[in-house]
Order: structure tokens, then sequence, then C-alpha cells
């Protein structure tokens, strides 16, 4: 084996121009995939990263009523929180949430909306909720950069919202821009208002009432609470990861064409050298080769390639991703209209098993289109091979 | 078969098949041949020469008789075996010399060696030693491709001696080269018949190879027409 390295890295470095031609093709699949790969791997550790900070915590506790996608289960979605959480929350490790559906009259225009009570001590999501802690006359609101743009609202501004309390009964109230936040996780600043817990709670006439639970620890064992469901981390982040497998089945048809056009480009050069080497093999055979021996030289040669490509590629590779890793890459989209948490310059992860892997892969795959057209050689008479003759 | 011959052939009968029937090359090859010798193959072109010598080197398989050289019987080695006596016993000279282009001199000459896996040390010496019986010292860092028809077979040469074979099987090996170099490479291999008891099979219808040979075996038409030993 080692002779064969030895002996093919001859070869190939003797093959020159068509050698390089393929080894450049190849690396650039090389650095195309570990770079596309990194971007979704930064994507989805920054999307989780964001969302367990802005929003989900170490997982949730929804009311029984509550389905996010149907604003119209609000009206229902609420309950006391149980008291066994008390202890929990007093720690500041729990943090109810009561969600409503309301409507904002900004400048005289009107936008449905969630207003959302939570405490301005809590220091469990990122949240600047201190800045509800203030008297500013009317209800203190925090909101996001995003609501704030959609209606021109700038801090200190006071904007009428109206919503239905427990009875059904509508009310409204003057609220005021106390904090404009700004963050990438979309399902806490698209068209929502965050006000403090009490006010919410007495505006609606639900004292000490919830309708989502978030706590900060992921490891502890929970159990079931009646009235309420348990929400794994792993299920709130569900939406993201699939997602991110969306997103790479897409981008892996885009670099799969371009390391199929790589291995093509090999699989030609084999099936061109078992034509035009022919004295070659039969000369190996002489020497003292068997042809399966030459088929193994063969292909080492082809999967050397994949050698060489990842050598190249990590001379042009290494610093390109290195730079690619601290500059960040901008997609140029915006969280708001994905509806999920994306930053606005994403910051490739490039872990070891992720380029071991695609080493592994590129090499192999090059093992396969080497070892197929050299199989013929196996089936080749020595002494035609040596003449040269075989059509 | 108990005798000194190093090479014996028993009845060799070789057929190829060729369209629908078969085309008999070879039709009852008798012949022995001892250490040392310096034999050639001598016969019109068809007539079997290549065939007969491509069956002693254990590239191709009788299709009938027995083949017995260095006591393998060819006919029935596996394909390990017959690589092995190949790589162990046996060199090869082709008309076309057969070098390896992307290779140097040097490596060209020390491949053998890296198959039969000596080591490093020795390996350079036995190609500088290699080189010198062909003189060809001053060339080692240069390739094929870079070097005249008669130095690509001096290396060639060089190649099949390095791990002093007990045979050396040479199919036309002067027939791209000029008078002057062919004569120079028969002096080589004449030199080295007698220095390293290296038993050389030809197979020639070349005037100056016949000159030098001490033994011509006719062939013609796939059968043994005339055995005759150069008396000095
Ligand atoms: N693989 C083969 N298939 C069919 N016929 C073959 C094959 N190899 C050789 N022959 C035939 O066997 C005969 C002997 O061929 P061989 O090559 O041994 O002749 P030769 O004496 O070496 O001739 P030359 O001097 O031209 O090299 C020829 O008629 C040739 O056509
Ligand atoms: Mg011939």
């Amino acid at each position: 084996m080692k002779l064969a390295i030895k002996l093919a890295f001859r070869n190939l470095i003797g093959a020159g121009l068509r050698t390089w031609l393929n080894v450049i093709v190849l690396s650039f699949s090389f650095v195309l995939i570990i770079a596309a790969k990194g971007i979704l791997v930064g994507w989805d550790r920054q999307a989780k990263r964001d969302m367990t900070s802005w929003e989900i915590g170490g997982g949730q506790y929804w009311n029984e009523n509550y389905d996010p996608y149907d604003a119209f289960t609000l009206i229902d979605a609420h309950a006391p929180v149980p008291s066994e959480f008390s202890p929990e929350i007093e720690a500041g490790d729990m943090v109810p949430v009561l969600i409503t559906q309301g409507t904002i009259y900004p400048e005289g225009r009107m936008q449905s909306i969630l207003i959302k009570g939570i405490s301005p001590e809590q220091t469990l999501l990122e949240l600047p909720t201190y800045k509800l802690d203030t008297l500013p006359g009317s209800i203190p609101a925090i909101i996001g950069s995003n609501m704030a743009n959609a209606n021109k609202l700038e801090a200190g501004d006071y904007v009428t919202i109206r919503w239905r309390d427990a009875n059904g009964t509508f009310d409204a109230a003057e609220i005021c821009i106390t904090g404009i936040f700004t963050t990438n996780v979309p399902t806490v600043d698209v068209a929502q208002v965050w006000l403090p817990l009490e006010s919410l709670q007495s505006m609606l006439l639900m004292p000490g009432e919830a309708t989502v639970l978030t706590f900060r620890d992921r490891e502890i064992n929970r159990i079931g609470v009646a009235g309420w469901k348990l929400m794994s981390y792993e299920a709130l982040v569900s939406d993201v990861e699939e997602m991110i497998r969306t997103k790479s089945v897409g981008q892996s048809v885009f670099y799969t064409i371009l390391l199929l056009l790589a291995l093509l480009a090999i699989f030609d050069t084999q099936v061109l050298s078992i034509f035009r080497r022919q004295k070659e093999i039969g000369t190996y055979v002489a020497l003292g080769y068997t042809r399966r021996e030459v088929v193994g030289l063969f292909t080492v040669e082809g999967a050397m390639h994949a050698v060489l490509a990842a050598v190249v590629g990590a001379i042009y590779g290494i610093p390109l991703l290195y730079w690619l890793s601290k500059t960040g890459i901008s997609l140029g989209t915006s969280s708001a209209d994905y509806g999920f948490a994306i930053a606005d310059t994403m910051y490739p992860v490039y872990s070891g098993s992720l380029v071991v892997g695609t080493t592994l892969v590129v090499l192999l795959a090059t093992t396969v289109v080497s070892y197929w057209p050299s199989r013929r050689i196996a089936k080749m008479n020595p002494t035609e091979a040596l003449r040269g003759k075989i059509q | 078969m108990e005798n000194n011959f190093i090479i014996q052939t028993e009845k060799l009968t070789k057929r190829f098949p060729m369209g629908k029937g078969e085309f008999t090359a070879l039709k009852g090859i008798d012949l022995g041949l001892g250490t040392g010798e310096f034999t050639g193959l001598v016969g019109p072109s068809g007539s079997g020469k290549t065939t007969l010598l491509n069956i002693i080197g254990s590239l191709d398989t009788p299709s009938e008789g027995k083949v017995i050289v260095l006591d393998h019987s060819i006919g029935s080695l596996t394909a390990k075996e017959a690589a092995r006596l190949r790589k162990e016993q046996l060199g090869f000279i082709f008309q076309s010399y057969n070098l390896l282009a992307v290779h140097t001199v040097y490596e060209n000459v020390e491949f053998p060696l890296l198959l039969l896996g000596f080591p490093a040390g020795e390996r350079r010496k036995m190609v500088m030693d290699a080189l010198e019986w062909v003189g060809l010292t001053d060339k080692v860092k240069q390739k094929p491709p870079q070097l005249s028809g008669g130095e690509c077979q001096r290396v060639a040469i060089a190649r099949a001696m390095v791990k002093k074979p007990s045979i050396v099987i040479a199919d036309e090996p002067t027939a791209n080269l000029d008078a002057a170099n062919s004569h120079n490479i028969l002096q080589t291999m004449v030199r080295l018949n007698s220095e390293l008891k290296t038993t050389f099979l030809f197979a020639t219808h070349d005037e100056k190879v016949i000159s030098y040979l001490k033994r011509k075996i006719y062939l013609l038409d796939g059968k043994v027409d005339k055995d005759e030993i150069v008396s000095n």
C-alpha cells in the first residue's frame, strides 16, 4: 500500500496539467461543501441561541388551549400559574407570560397585534423588560425595532391599544413606548407589544394568570402539570431544524452538481488512462504485479486526486473560510421575512467533524469513480496490454 | 524431469481463439535451457517467438503440454504465484523499452527493488551498480523522454538486471536501435551474462543479435526447425 501510494503520487504528478485541473475542480467542491454546510451550522446555532435567549429559554409550559398559529385561541388560553411553580418563579428561573389579542392605533391607522405581559424584573430572557419598570403616566410598553418601524413608533410615543377582557368586554388605554429593542427573533418583535405582566393581568381581569411559562433549565426532568402542556426545548426548536434541513437539501443540489462534475472529470481521466497506458499496465505485470494489484494502483492514483484536492483546498480554503467565519456572510434577508430567527450576518461554524466528514465523503466518492473504470484492468490480457493492442 | 534445465518445455502447444475457430501458434515445442545460456529464438515474423517467450515469462499459459521454469509449472501457477515468479526471478526487456515515462532513470531502475521490498540503503547501492553496468550513472535524474533510444534500452537492461534475476527475457531488444547502439547493448548483455551467470533468452530476427548468440533455436510455423549451439 505504501508503495502504491508512492507510485500513484509519482504518476499523478507526472501527468501534469490534467491532474491539476481535476484537483482544482475537486477542491472547489470541497471548499464549497464545507463553506455551505458551515453557514447552515452557524445559522442553526445562531437561531437557536437567539431563540433561547429571547424567547424559549430551556423550554416552556403552554396553556393547553394555546396555539401560536391560531390567534383566536388566545381568548381561552390562560389560566392561573400553578402554585408548584412559585419557587421557580421567585428564584427567577421561570417567567410567566400572558398573551392576548388586541389592536393598536398608530397615527389613526389600526393594526391587529398581540399584547404580551411579562414581569419587568425578569432576567431570564434578553428582552429589556427593566424598561417597563417606570411610571410614565400611561402603561409602559416595549416593542421590537421591526414593530417600531412598521408602525413608525419611537421611544416616548404614546399610542392607543384596545383589547377584550375576560368577560368579553372591549376596553382601550394609552401606552407609552419606553423602550425599543433589536432582536433577530421575529416572534418576540413582529406585531406585538410587551407590557408589565401585572398591568395586563388587571386589564384583562385575569389576576395571577398566564399563557406561557418559560423556564431556564433545559436539563431538569419535568413532569406534566394539569392544564399545561410541556414543550421541550427540542420541540420548540424543531421548526428551526426543519428549515435548516430544507435549506440543506436545496444547497446540496448545488454542490452535488459541482462534485459530480469533478468526479466525472476524474472518471474520464481514469478511463483514458486505462486505454492510453496499456503498455504501462503490461509492464507492471511483467515486473511482478498481479493485475489486481495494478487495479489497486490505478484506484489509489485516482483516489489521490481527493488527497491533493484536500491539500490544495486547504491552501486557499482555510484562509477563506477563516475570513468568512470572522466577517460573516450577509444573506440579504431580514428575519421578519422568514419568520425565523435569522441574523443579518451569518457567522459560519466549521466543526472538525464537518471537515473530516466532507473529506471522507469526497475521498470515498473519488475512490469509487477511480475504481470503477480500473476494474477493466483485471480482465486485460497482459501480453496484449504489453503490445498496447486492446481496443 | 530430472535435469539441470532452468527452462524446459514438453509438447508445448498454444492455441489462440480466432474468429469461430482457433489458431495454433505453437505446435508441440520441446526445449531445455540450462543456467547461463545466451540463447535466441530465431525465425520469421509469425513463427511464434513472442508467444513462446510470453509463456516462459509466465505472462501467458500453455494450451497443452508442460512448461517448467525454475521448478515452477507455468500452466498451474495462480496469478499471484506467477507474479511472484516474475518479480523475483525474471527480468524483461522489450522492443519498445516500456520505461515508466514520468519516473526518472533512477526510479525506473529502482522499481523492481521497491516491489521486492529492499531497504533504501541497499536499493541505492544496487541501482547505482546496475546503472554502472550499462554506463548511465550520469543520467540518474533524467526522464525517459529526454533519453536516446539506445540510452532507454540501457535503462531497461539495468531495470531487468538490477535484482540479478535468474533469467532475462528479451523480445527484439534491438529492433528500434541503430547498429552502433545495438552492438553496444549486446556487448553489455554478453558481459552481464558472463559476469552474473544470468540466463538470457532472446527473440529476434536481427542478424546483429544472432551473431552474438551462443545458441540459436530456429522456429518455423510454431515448431522448432533447428537447434544450433555455436562452438567457439
Ligand atoms: N493473442 C493472439 N490472438 C490470436 N493470434 C495470436 C495472438 N498472439 C499471437 N498470435 C498469432 O500467433 C502467431 C505467432 O505470433 P508471435 O507474436 O509469437 O510471432 P513472432 O514470431 O513473435 O513474430 P514477430 O517476429 O513478428 O514478432 C502469429 O500468427 C500471430 O498472429
Ligand atoms: Mg514477436
